[in-house]
């Protein structure tokens, strides 16, 4: 059986020395050997940014896409072989900005794969422009008198276009993170986990500091019951969004494989692709 | 007796006029007749007209016709928009209802007939267009019979009360007509035809019925006029298959959902027309460096932007050629006609998996939508090639080294995995990489990478790269088209022989990598030139002056204003270059 190390390759990451996505990568690949995944079973796929390189640092199949098409590049991936795990990420820009519209239809969609936010509210490869989760007021290179834009709530959003699996994690929490990213393997469905992971370089505001004195762990909230959407929704509102940990899973809705007529139970690149004669004949005599 | 007809049903748009078309075509041709029909219509749901042109023949004919027999109308529109398309014999048959009023220049006589009157007396005003039909019959003295078995198909669900009202609906139009036509009327009567079973259908079954010969047991696509009906097929079928059809939520992700199926290991497709191409470029891109195989059909309308989106042209060309930022190895097909719309799109599958590369499939909306006889398929030529893909296990890699995805070979082809194979683990990337697939921008490695991927289609084969027609050694004319042009082309080339002219044909179905070798002897043997195309730039012409040369001969012979061309326009644009 694998375990964490063999999710480990050779490749030395070119993220900047503290940054967040490193926590996320072995978390990653901390989740994928408790799960019992073999790497040729696990695909990767990603964005483009910085944390969009993480596909390249795990050892298991890779797909480093286009800006903020990860998640139709994965449905694609997991519609053809469903006994892969797959796994989409990249971070906030790549997801709320230029690929929002994709995250939004894949909550809806509810395709059974994984999708990790790497959420540092700051665009960092282009060296520090404003994106979708910076704060109002939030001041960068492209916003220099201060962000004017509503930032997003990735959870609350995800929760009203029909989400099945809602999280939230902090990088440092290397073992809470490890455990909803197996959880979020494991559910049978879209899984949304949106990771604060700071930028060290360029977002002096959200810092680890910052994340440390803000975050609520929904451990430490008494009562909280993660299957009540209702309650999700009020719990994230009266926190701002800054919570840790399940937010919400339905575990009752099925996911688009279970749902969709007629799709091979086995997966679809190990099926034979040649027609028989008759049942050519029978599609062509349908247009005589 | 005559040999071909033309025949016209207009109306506002969502009045049954489709359907009416529908029932006479499919009787007739499975008398054997050859048909060819053509829509004009607007992009809107109802309102605003409609009409479907279709022309039967004793041969085959892949164009509409010059003139019309026959113009059967539902309003005074129908009879303003198309009369003067009718020659001095023609029939127009209108509904009393409206009072129809005969244009005054023209010799075409017109026949007043109460569709819906009779149809609403026998049940149902919907009926209407029975009763045209059954009028239509007392002109070509054809037995109203031939309906029984269509209308049996299309109402049989509906009861046999209504399969019969509707033969009594084609009965009393035909009786009504009969009784209307003076003595002195010539009818229009067919010859007989020869009884074969032929397929009817339109290019778009064709692709998709194509797809799913070669394999492809996925698809990927946004609602898009004029390629719907090539998902819509798909969702149908491809479930019996076990696979599936996802209607995304934009031209991007279904070219990049695509893609990563493709990237699984599975044939998988995706179709548009030109705004959905715009959209789907940067993904194109990602297939070409990644060398994930991609099929994308283009069913091209009238650009840019929305443009003509219900309208005839053939104006991405350059686009399919060229569109991506940077540079890729691309292979572009555009089929003909409706037989090579079904070999042309499998075998895209078998090229896009060999090169690993975008496999572009284009067609234009005359192609796609023209409903038409087409002689049987044969399945047994759809053959399936899966290139280097690996299927044998493979050796362990040590030191967790990865797999040479890339790896730089002498055809530049390099062995693909999928994901899922044991020692198969690789990194797959947009950005220039190295033979296993991490990033790199070495200026060695970007040389070597570049170089493998453009040797791919140095040599590429394809069956029929150029349809020739070419009886000359020594031509006066060459004409050359691509797409559904080839019809028109053919029956001006007729005309243009009777007239003494010399002219050979050739029609483009490889349109890149271009075959100049397979035209460059036609080129050389003739003296001038006509590139036939639906665009305002001569966007063949000008790839043919590229890779041919020969500027001096050639002489673009365009229509862009959203209607196919008829055969006597290239006739006439042909003699005048003499």
């Amino acid at each position: 059986m694998a375990t964490f190390k063999d999710f480990r390759n050779n490749v030395k990451p070119n993220w900047c020395p503290g940054c967040g996505d490193f926590s996320v990568q072995a978390a990653i690949q901390r989740a994928a050997a408790n799960v019992g995944l073999e790497p040729e079973n696990l695909a990767v796929v990603s964005g483009i940014g910085c944390s969009g390189r993480i596909s390249g640092y795990i050892n298991s199949y890779g797909f480093h896409g286009i800006h903020g098409r990860s998640l139709p590049i994965a449905q694609g991936v997991k519609m053809a072989n469903r006994d892969l795990t797959v796994i989409a990420s990249g971070g906030d820009g790549d997801g709320f900005a230029i690929g929002m519209g994709h995250t939004i239809h894949a909550i809806r969609r509810n395709v059974n794969i994984t999708y990790i936010v790497m959420d540092n509210q700051i665009y960092g490869l282009t060296k520090g422009q404003t994106s979708p989760r910076s704060a109002a007021g939030f001041k960068t290179k492209s916003t220099p008198q201060g962000s004017i834009e509503q930032a997003i709530s990735p959870m609350e959003m995800a929760l009203t276009a029909g989400a099945t699996f809602v999280a939230q994690s902090f990088s440092t929490d290397l073992k809470d993170l490890t455990a909803l990213i197996e959880a979020g393997i494991q559910h049978d469905g879209f899984s949304l986990i949106n990771v604060f992971s700071p930028c060290v370089t360029y977002n002096k505001v959200n810092t680890y500091d910052w994340f440390k004195e803000n975050l609520t762990k929904l451990s430490d909230i008494e009562g909280y019951d993660n299957s009540n959407r209702e309650l999700a929704m009020q719990t994230l509102m009266k926190h701002d969004g800054l919570l840790t940990g399940l937010i919400y899973q339905n575990t009752e809705r099925k996911s688009y494989q279970e749902l969709l007529s007629g799709y091979s139970e086995t997966p679809l690149s190990k099926a034979d692709l040649n027609l028989d004669q008759a049942h050519f004949d029978k599609l062509a005599a349908e247009f005589m | 007796m005559i040999n071909q007809l033309s025949w016209k049903v207009g109306g506002q748009q969502g009045e049954g006029i489709e359907s009416t078309g529908e029932i006479f075509s499919i009787a007739l041709n499975r008398l054997g007749y050859y048909l060819y029909g053509y829509r004009h219509f607007s992009s809107r749901i109802k309102g605003g007209h409609t009409n479907n042109k279709i022309r039967v023949s004793t041969s085959q004919i892949r164009s509409i016709s010059d003139d019309l027999d026959i113009l059967v109308a539902f309003d005074q529109e129908t009879i303003d928009l198309n009369y003067k398309e009718l020659h001095d014999k023609g029939i127009m048959i209108a509904d009393a209802k409206f009072d129809p009023k005969q244009p005054e220049d023209t010799k075409a006589a017109l026949y007043a007939v109460p569709f819906t009157e009779i149809a609403t007396e026998l049940g149902t005003s919907l009926m209407k267009n029975m009763v045209a039909v059954g009028a239509t019959c007392a002109v070509l003295n054809l037995d109203i019979k031939v309906f029984e078995e269509v209308v049996q198909e299309i109402f049989g669900r509906k009861g046999q009360q209504v399969v019969d009202k509707n033969m009594e609906a084609i009965q009393a139009g035909f009786d009504f007509m009969k009784e209307k036509l003076s003595d002195d009327v010539e009818l229009m009567e067919l010859e007989k035809a020869d009884g074969m079973k032929r397929l009817f259908m339109i290019g778009n079954d064709a692709i998709a019925l194509g797809a799913l010969a070669a394999g492809c047991r996925f698809m990927a696509a946004y609602p898009i006029t004029p390629a719907s009906e090539i998902m819509e097929y798909l969702i149908k079928k491809l479930p019996a298959l076990g696979g599936s059809v996802i209607q995304t939520e934009d031209e991007i992700a279904a070219a990049t959902m695509a893609i990563g199926a493709n990237y699984a290991g599975v044939r998988a497709l995706t179709a548009s027309a030109g705004p959905g191409l715009s959209l789907k470029m940067e993904a194109i891109g990602l297939s070409g460096i990644t060398e994930t195989p991609l099929v994308i059909v283009d069913t091209q309308r009238g650009g840019p932007s929305t443009g003509l989106p219900t309208k005839q042209e053939q104006s991405d060309l350059m686009a399919m050629i060229y569109g991506t930022h940077g540079e890729i190895p691309k292979i572009v097909l555009a089929p003909s006609t409706v037989q090579e719309a079904f070999y042309d799109t499998a075998e895209a599958f078998n090229l896009a998996e060999e090169y690993q590369c975008p496999v572009i499939v284009l067609s234009d909306l005359q192609l796609s939508l023209g409903k038409q006889t087409v002689e049987p398929l044969d399945f047994s030529k759809v053959e399936i090639r899966r290139g280097k893909l690996a299927t044998e296990e493979l050796p362990e890699i040590e030191n967790k080294g990865y797999f040479k995805r890339f790896e730089v070979t002498e055809d530049g082809v390099s062995p693909r995995v999928i994901p899922g194979m044991k020692n198969g683990i690789h990194h797959v990337t947009g950005v220039e990489h190295d033979e296993t697939g991490k990033p790199s921008e070495s200026a060695a490695n970007r040389n070597a990478q570049m170089d493998k991927r453009f040797r791919k289609i140095e040599n590429i084969k394809f069956n029929t790269p150029v349809h020739k027609n070419a009886p000359h050694e020594e031509a006066d004319l060459l004409i050359v088209g691509f797409n559904s042009t080839r019809g028109a082309i053919e029956e001006a080339m007729g005309r243009l022989e009777k007239d003494g002219v010399k002219v050979n044909h050739a029609q483009v179905r490889l349109i890149h990598p271009f075959p100049a070798d397979e035209l460059l002897p036609l080129v050389k043997s003739a003296k001038k030139i006509a590139v036939v195309e639906n665009n305002a730039t001569g966007q063949l012409a000008n790839i043919m002056k590229m890779n041919v040369g020969h500027a001096e001969k050639v002489h673009k012979l365009l229509k862009y204003d959203g209607n196919p061309f008829l055969p006597h326009e290239i006739h006439t644009k042909c003699k005048e270059l003499f």
